[in-house]
């Protein structure tokens, strides 16, 4: 069947898989290589895409929940949103969480996801304190910290290339209330929006929404929404269900116009230059997650989504001068997102480092790879890096210097009987093995 | 807090109804074969906020074991509210054309068993004069199509067999439930390519949650196949035989 990413773009014919045990994914990978495991597919490019794919939707179960300690253990399979469903009525919280809940626990751990926390509490493979993985001989190991270590930490974002991952125990965090108290900073320019990260560093939850296609003096001015779970109020989860996008936008619907006009009324929405309100935690966390197929918006020929990182040691000028050359090329997308990221962890290929990072879409048009590869080569000369989750074009020298763990990696993924087992379009055209 | 005996319980369908089942905080009688499979979903429903989750490993073929089976049930559960008899098999309809083992296999595991556990339930049931039987028939009994007839024999059997007991139940006070699921994508139906018709597990246990709850008679999941098999049963014989369904 024709498979794509979130991005809808690239697309392949693959063969997939729905085992329903661990068993059957045994069986499964007997008889196959070039394995990827998937989750909801919620990666934006190659990444959870291969020849031979696991869906993991059927190994969805539960398998234990520690009410003294919030320490859940769950299959792979299980999304952010079921656990949310049960848990947050119960007083309990994702320690991270990306920016959709349709994501699995598989798919975090493999991305070794980050959130709006990650300048205080780390990636969610962090909060990851075991986890059971099916190798490529067929064999089931536990893994952690402390428990054959370096397998831990190639498979805590490893993008699913050192095994299936079946299993794992994440620690929730407790909340007194479903609300957030959320506080809006409008901030005129990129100076202003990068101070005002840093005089709100002790907030638990930071991201800036960050207007594009501004340009000169306006280059870089955001909306930073700072979030504080509250201290009391209701433990509720919204039924309502999202409004979907019943079928492709013409290619063209998200241009230049279009975009500058969303993104003048969204800065414009703001009106104080700080203001406070309290809010579910689903519009604050999640507010793409209210259109179901936002993905469709791009259109049939889909987009890319891009993600970098640049160290604090290269400054906000590294920044400063890539957002020019987005804001001049006027290809920026609606929400581009930029967060400050505290420090990175041991996993050999998670993305968060210490410094700046900025997400936006881009249409899937000849331009764009032009640009992105440009991009790409600027980045790198800052010493940042390209989050592998969003990827769908990077070139395997961009990866190598980007991540330059990679070798120990391989290393590690040719000792746990991975190699020539377990492979994604991307790992391929990444030039791992 | 409701004691529900679920039949066939490894079902896409019935783990997606005893989800619903578990949140409302009822206790659960969970049979099926694979026993691994059900220890892992007793553990599931168990955190999801059941009262209290029990499995009972049955060879459904078997029909010899289905009385102790379900008495065993009643025992653990010190009685049952409802009872959702949810298994069943897809077979091949071409291999069946050619080999009546095959058919006589479909026919076995889709009608008669559950003829079988129904009766042993509808004993049990009128003596204790409440409760809900709830039991995943198939539009596919509704009318013969030379695409699937085995399969839609096997379901249409359960259905009228279902009319004659919900008639019998009534003066007991026990009500009977037939679900007609139209195409529901599940590991069941893997191979089929998926299109607008497709319902996903979760909407057809909302359908038989909320059925079960109005004390409904016959539902169709989701609601729309009402309107398609009233259509699809309307068309006379003469045309029908021409049409390829």
């Amino acid at each position: 069947m024709e498979v794509h990413g979130w991005g809808r773009y690239p697309r392949a014919d693959a063969s997939v898989s729905f085992p329903a045990t661990p068993r059957q994914c045994r069986a499964l990978l007997a008889c196959s290589d070039n394995l990827i495991a998937r989750g909801l597919g919620r990666s934006y490019g190659d990444s959870s895409m291969a020849m031979n794919m696991l869906d993991t939707r059927y190994l969805d179960h539960f398998h234990s929940f520690d009410e003294s300690t919030g320490m859940l253990t769950c299959a792979a399979g299980v999304s952010f949103d079921d656990i949310l469903r049960i848990f947050v009525p119960k007083g309990w919280f994702l320690p991270v969480t990306p920016g959709t809940r349709f994501v699995t626990v598989g798919g975090a751990i493999a991305s070794d996801v980050h959130g709006k926390n990650h300048h205080l509490e780390g990636s969610f493979c962090d909060h990851v304190s075991g986890l059971e993985l099916l190798l490529g001989n067929g064999e089931r190991v536990e893994t952690s910290p402390t428990d054959k270590p370096e397998l831990f930490h190639a498979t805590c974002g490893g993008m699913g290339l050192t095994g299936v991952i079946l299993s794992a125990t994440v620690c929730l965090k407790p909340i007194s209330s479903s609300e957030i108290v959320e506080t809006t900073i409008k901030a005129p320019d990129l100076d202003a929006v990068l101070t005002a990260f840093e005089e709100d560093a002790s907030t638990t939850y930071t991201v800036a929404w960050i207007d594009c296609l501004a340009r000169g003096r306006q280059l870089g001015r955001s909306l930073l929404m700072l979030g504080e779970h509250a201290q009391s109020g209701p433990l509720t989860v919204q039924a309502r269900k999202p409004t979907p996008v019943p079928f492709d936008m013409p290619a063209g619907f998200l241009n230049q116009a279009t975009v500058k006009t969303f993104n003048a009324l969204y800065y414009g929405k703001a009106r104080q230059a700080k203001q406070t309100r309290r809010i579910p935690f689903e519009p604050y966390f999640y507010p793409l997650d209210a259109l179901a197929d936002w993905n469709r918006l791009y259109g049939k020929p889909g987009f890319v989504q891009y993600q970098f990182v640049l160290p604090k040691g290269s400054g906000s000028d590294g920044l400063k001068k890539i957002l020019e050359r987005i804001a001049k090329t006027g290809r920026g997308s609606f929400l581009a997102v930029l967060k400050v990221l505290g420090k990175g962890n041991d996993n050999h290929l998670s993305f968060p480092q210490e410094g700046y990072t900025l997400a936006l879409d881009f249409k899937v048009e000849p331009a764009t790879f032009d640009l992105l590869d440009e991009l790409d080569q600027r980045i790198l000369e800052y010493g940042g890096r390209i989050y592998l989750a969003k990827d769908a074009r990077m070139s395997e020298g961009t990866f190598k210097t980007g991540y330059p763990r990679w070798q120990e990696f391989e290393e590690i993924r040719g000792r746990w009987h991975a190699i020539g087992k377990f492979a994604s379009i991307q790992s391929k055209r990444l030039g791992l093995q | 807090m409701k004691r529900v005996l679920i039949i066939g319980a490894t079902s896409a369908i019935a783990e997606a109804t005893a989800r619903l089942w578990a949140r409302d905080g009822h206790r659960l009688y969970l049979v099926g074969r694979n026993e691994e499979r059900l220890g892992a979903i007793a553990a599931d429903l168990n955190v999801r906020g059941a009262g209290s989750t029990h499995i009972g490993q049955l060879e459904l073929n078997n029909c010899e074991q289905h009385e102790t089976a379900i008495d065993k049930a009643i025992e653990t559960l010190n009685g049952i509210d409802i009872a959702l008899i949810a298994h069943g098999t897809l077979g091949d309809q071409k291999a069946c054309e050619i080999d009546f083992n095959l058919a006589l296999k479909e026919l076995n595991t889709n009608a008669i068993s559950v003829i079988s556990l129904l009766t042993h339930l509808a004993n049990r049931f009128e003596v204790q004069r409440h409760g809900t039987i709830a039991v995943i028939s198939s539009v596919a009994g509704d009318r013969g199509r030379q695409s699937n007839y085995v399969y839609g024999t096997a379901k249409g059997a359960v259905t009228i067999f279902l009319q004659g007991l919900r008639q019998r139940l009534y003066k007991s006070g026990v009500n009977v439930l037939t679900v007609k699921p139209g195409f529901v994508d599940t590991p069941m139906t893997k191979d089929f390519k998926k299109g607008l018709l497709w319902a996903k597990p979760d909407a057809i246990a909302r359908s038989i949650h909320d059925g079960i709850r109005r004390q409904r008679t016959v539902i169709y999941a989701p609601v729309f196949w009402k309107i398609v098999m009233f259509f699809i049963r309307i068309v006379p014989e003469r045309i029908f035989r021409k049409i390829s369904l």
